[in-house]
């Protein structure tokens, strides 16, 4: 196993640069201090003529040992990662952008259909892209070749996004106001569930050419998404797959899910996506507190 | 593999706890994992000793205290143990759960010295 994985700093690269140190997050830490006593039951009176080497801070009484006490903390691990989501949220939410995070298993098709999506936009709506991958600045360049800015994020050995990569990307990408982000992670459908980007939806893409039980599999990534693109739909004449079973397995995970079938390749349901991204845009901008 | 990043943000909530307390060493960590977190705990186990090896917490013991997962069926309004993502409700067979409990990801405490 790797020991590196996911660890970030060292490996990661915004845009080629490294990332930066990072900021401490405006995550307050909640403790009280305990004694040990809790788990030593029987009482230790001192006798007066006694001497007590168990007077410490904890009561500890055995020779040699230091004074161990418990320290509650209750704090959630991804706290720090929650942190720099809630400050990338509130970002987008003064600026009226809106931020999806496109999830899926590597090779189902996301940057074909950012592609054609930024295609069919056509210049309509101010946009920009964040590519997660491990290696490569390929992802990037295929976005830029469409007419839109990009920046590549290499993760190293990482296996997902974190909301402190997308804060120093975004702070390179020049967002415009009222515009649409599009983030496309890592392609895993394990780790990028449980790092919270500061995104209004996380959009789960399934191609046809996956299983049908791919949500069973990956229920948390299912459950995390609001929508589901169900990809390469263009194929299904030749295929074995049964889309109204994918279907159903993506709702008995998330029964709110919303389905969207597309083809990048027929621009069957790309209307529709569309719309759903015009609606979200407009609702971005409609939330906006007024300026000042 | 995200378990190796939750290793080391349990590890930063533990430094950063060491340093406020002012303490030289850690013993025992417990950590509250919900049976939906999406955590692998042998895995996370495996990285916990691979992150702390330097550190403070090195040679520390890890506890992880399980908390079983809880929901409502949207349908009858019962109280259901969930124990993954895509079981139907026991009492009426309906799919639309509501996950109430067993998501949670925490550092309880720690004892140091």
């Amino acid at each position: 196993m790797c020991t590196t994985c996911g660890c970030g700093i060292g490996q990661t690269l915004i845009g080629g640069h490294a990332l930066r140190k990072p900021h401490k997050p405006g995550v307050e830490m909640h403790y009280r201090a305990r004694e040990l006593s809790a788990t030593h039951a029987h009482s230790h009176t001192p006798a007066h003529n006694t001497i007590n080497f168990g007077a410490g801070l904890a009561g500890t009484h055995a020779p040699g040992l230091s004074q161990a006490r418990i320290v509650k903390i209750e704090r959630d691990i991804l706290s720090k990662n929650n942190g720099y989501a809630d400050e990338n949220r509130r970002y987008f939410s003064a600026h009226g952008i809106f931020a999806l995070n496109l999830v899926s298993s590597p090779g189902s098709g996301k940057t074909t259909l950012l592609v054609k999506t930024i295609m069919a936009l056509n210049g309509s709506q101010p946009l920009a892209v964040i590519e997660g991958d491990q290696q490569t600045d390929n992802d990037a360049a295929r976005i830029r070749a469409a007419g839109a800015p990009a920046l590549q994020i290499n993760t190293g050995r990482g296996c997902h996004l974190d909301a402190l990569m997308i804060g120093q990307a975004m702070q390179r990408l020049d967002l415009k106001d009222d515009s649409l982000l599009l983030i496309e992670n890592v392609g895993n459908l394990v780790c990028p569930a449980s790092f919270d980007l500061g995104e209004a939806h996380k959009v789960v893409i399934f191609s046809v050419t996956e299983g049908e039980d791919k949500p069973l599999k990956y229920p948390d990534m299912f459950r995390a998404a609001d929508l589901m693109l169900l990809s390469k739909c263009d194929l299904l004449p030749h295929l074995d797959f049964d889309a109204k079973l994918a279907v159903e397995n993506a709702r008995r995970v998330n029964p709110n899910i919303q389905v969207i079938r597309v083809s990048a390749s027929s621009g069957e349901g790309l209307a529709e996506w569309l719309d759903w991204i015009a609606a979200g845009c407009h609702d971005a901008v409609a939330a906006k507190p007024p300026a000042v | 593999m995200h378990e190796m990043s939750i290793a080391e943000s349990v590890l930063q909530i533990i430094e950063d706890t060491a340093r406020a307390e002012g303490c030289a060493r850690v013993k025992t960590v417990w950590l509250e994992i919900g049976q939906l977190a999406c955590v692998e705990k042998e895995a996370l186990r495996f990285c916990f000793d691979a992150v702390t090896q330097d550190s403070i917490a090195r040679d520390a013991r890890l506890e992880i205290l399980e908390i079983a997962g809880q929901g409502r069926c949207i349908e009858c309004a019962c109280n259901v143990a969930v124990t993954a993502r895509y079981e139907p409700c026991p009492n009426c067979g309906s799919l639309q759960i509501q996950v109430t409990g067993g998501e949670e990801m925490r550092v309880k405490e720690l004892e140091v010295e």
